[in-house]
């Protein structure tokens, strides 16, 4: 199931859309989710859905791998569709069920927040799956740069950001390591009542941490030891540069809201 | 020998100085490398190899003695210019591995001593490739063996052209062939460039390549020499929980046997050949 999930995931590829700058990504990402409450009536939502479908396609991930991989996240649109088509008066009586009365409102209202939800969810979603932690990471600091000003450690928490990366696979070894570890003691973290379950984390958890910590800490001696004292003159290695496709994605992001702020009712 | 590039002079140190009880990691140790030597650091486990490392960066400072090193007396002001010129290895492979892939990994000292970005990419490719390493600018470290780490590792610290580089136990988590890879880079690096080296180890085969063995037990420096000196005595060496190279046990036991071996042989390959020009000169 986890290997199905792509939440987070990034999927290398040669898409214009992989090739855009992690910044005009994130910001077309942000500018993007706040379009999105322009529209209002079915043309714009129909606009919205057909722009988001463009994107998909640009992106070149296939449309089948995107939805078979978001299967959870639908189980939350379905549950808010039917929350607003049971929940939401106003218009005509369209049918009852027992005590419930579907009104044509509360139809519409369903059908529009499940789209918003669903084009909000596909954008993220492009752009994790496009742009690797490291460059999202670069991105992000640079966004960040100007909140240097106000004390926002930004610098730190980029570094944070992508060590957290980098360890993720290494922990994850570790976790499966001691796991079996502990399933040949006999431990059995898979069954039983939740109570059990839980106590059986606890000798999982309390190695995990212990290593953890010694990392940090040769992580720590082996930084300092390459010169690291924060980043204050420090240069950049790895390089983001924008070019005019960044800006004309941006532009397209400008003119897309136009056109919804246009047949908005 | 050019000159001294490190050198303890008297140099104490206690992890604890309030506490009587706890014995000095490291008491009245004076020894120096010079340019250009490659000197093995030997002893038990918790002998204080890790704290002479440790001691020589910057990272701990003696509460006696004096610590120098390219030709600066370290203190808090000389500190950053001497790590600059030190590189350092440790024992854990993915515990020193800062970076999201190959590259950033080298690059990192670079950019925390601020070389400009053109520097940093022909640096990169530079020490990548003194590590045979120049094919794997994009992976990421859980793709890469134990060894392959490392001696991306060995590259992160050459990266800022050092004088000396230091390994503490840097093969000590690897399989043989990862052992292997790492020393034979040393090899073809010191080959290549004459880089000082200090290799601390209790491998005393990987020891037995260094021009210098100091042998530490229990915080204090027991011998200094040559290997062939060194390990002569190999009683002694035994006692410090230090085992001989398996060609050094086998040539001894030969001799027992009545075997006329040298002993001068201490790496496996040396032996092979002493025993078969005895057995075919028979
Ligand atoms: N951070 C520390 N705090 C207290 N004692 C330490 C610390 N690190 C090492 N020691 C002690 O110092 C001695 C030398 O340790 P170390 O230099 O790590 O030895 P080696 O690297 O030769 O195994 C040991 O007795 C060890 O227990
Ligand atoms: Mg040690």
């Amino acid at each position: 199931m986890m290997e199905k999930m792509i939440f987070g995931r990034f999927i290398p590829g040669d898409s214009v859309v992989h090739r855009l700058d992690p910044r005009a990504k994130i910001l077309f990402v942000f500018l993007f989710i706040a379009i999105v409450f322009i529209a209002n009536n079915a043309i714009t939502y129909a606009i919205l859905l057909g722009f988001t479908l463009l994107s998909v396609f640009l992106s070149k991930i296939r449309l089948y791998f995107l939805i078979n991989g978001l299967k959870p996240v639908f189980i939350l649109m379905a549950f808010t569709f039917f929350l607003h088509l049971f929940f939401t008066e106003g218009g005509a009586l369209l049918f009852s069920v027992g005590f419930v009365d579907v009104y044509e409102e509360g139809l519409r209202q369903g059908i529009f927040i499940s789209i918003r939800f669903l084009v909000l969810v596909f954008m993220t979603s492009i752009l994790t799956l496009t742009t690797s932690p490291i460059s999202i990471t670069d991105g992000i600091e640079v966004l960040l740069g100007p909140f240097k000003r106000v004390k926002l450690p930004v610098h730190e928490l980029a570094l944070m950001m992508s060590i957290s990366l980098r360890f993720i696979p290494t922990l994850m070894d570790e976790t499966g390591k001691i796991l079996k570890a502990q399933m040949a003691r006999g431990s059995d973290i898979g069954s039983g009542p939740i109570k059990e379950r839980i106590k059986a984390v606890v000798p999982l958890l309390i190695p995990l941490f212990v290593s953890a910590f010694k990392r940090a800490e040769d992580l720590a001696t082996a930084m300092e030891v390459r010169g690291y004292r924060g980043g204050e003159g420090r240069t950049r290695y790895r390089q983001l540069n924008w070019r005019i496709m960044d800006t004309l994605s941006l532009l397209l992001l400008v003119g897309f809201a136009g056109l919804l702020w246009y047949f908005r009712s | 020998m050019k000159g001294t590039i490190l050198s303890f002079e008297q140099v104490t140190f206690t992890y604890a100085p309030e506490d009587k009880s706890v014995k000095p990691a490291v008491s009245d140790l004076s020894f120096s490398i010079g340019e250009g030597e490659w000197v093995a650091l030997v002893g038990h486990n918790g002998s204080g190899k890790s704290t002479i490392a440790k001691l020589m960066n910057g990272l701990l400072f003696p509460q006696q003695g004096t610590v120098k090193a390219m030709g600066l007396t370290m203190s808090e002001e000389s500190l950053w210019d001497i790590r600059s010129q030190m590189g350092m290895v440790f024992q854990n492979p993915d515990n020193q591995f800062v970076g999201a892939t190959v590259q950033d990994d080298v690059a990192f000292a670079l950019e925390n001593n601020g070389v400009p970005h053109e520097e940093m990419v022909v640096r990169v490719r530079e020490s990548l490739q003194q590590v045979k390493m120049a094919d794997y600018l994009d992976h990421e470290p859980h793709h890469l063996s134990g060894g392959q780490k490392q001696r991306v590792a060995i590259a992160g610290a050459l990266a800022l052209r050092p004088r000396l580089l230091i390994l503490d136990e840097a093969t000590s988590m690897l399989d043989p062939q990862g052992r292997r890879e790492v020393i034979e880079t040393i090899r073809e690096l010191r080959e290549a460039t004459g880089l000082t080296v200090l290799s601390i180890t209790h491998d005393l085969e990987e020891a037995a390549l260094a021009d210098r063995v100091l042998v530490m037990s229990a915080g204090h420096k027991q011998m200094e020499g040559t290997p062939d000196e060194v390990f002569s005595s190999g009683e002694e060496l035994t006692e410090m929980g230090l085992d001989l190279p398996f060609a050094m046990r086998m040539a001894g036991l030969l001799k027992q046997a009545g075997v006329p071996m040298t002993g001068e042989s201490m790496t496996e390959h040396e032996l092979v050949e002493e025993l078969w020009t005895y057995y075919s000169s028979k």
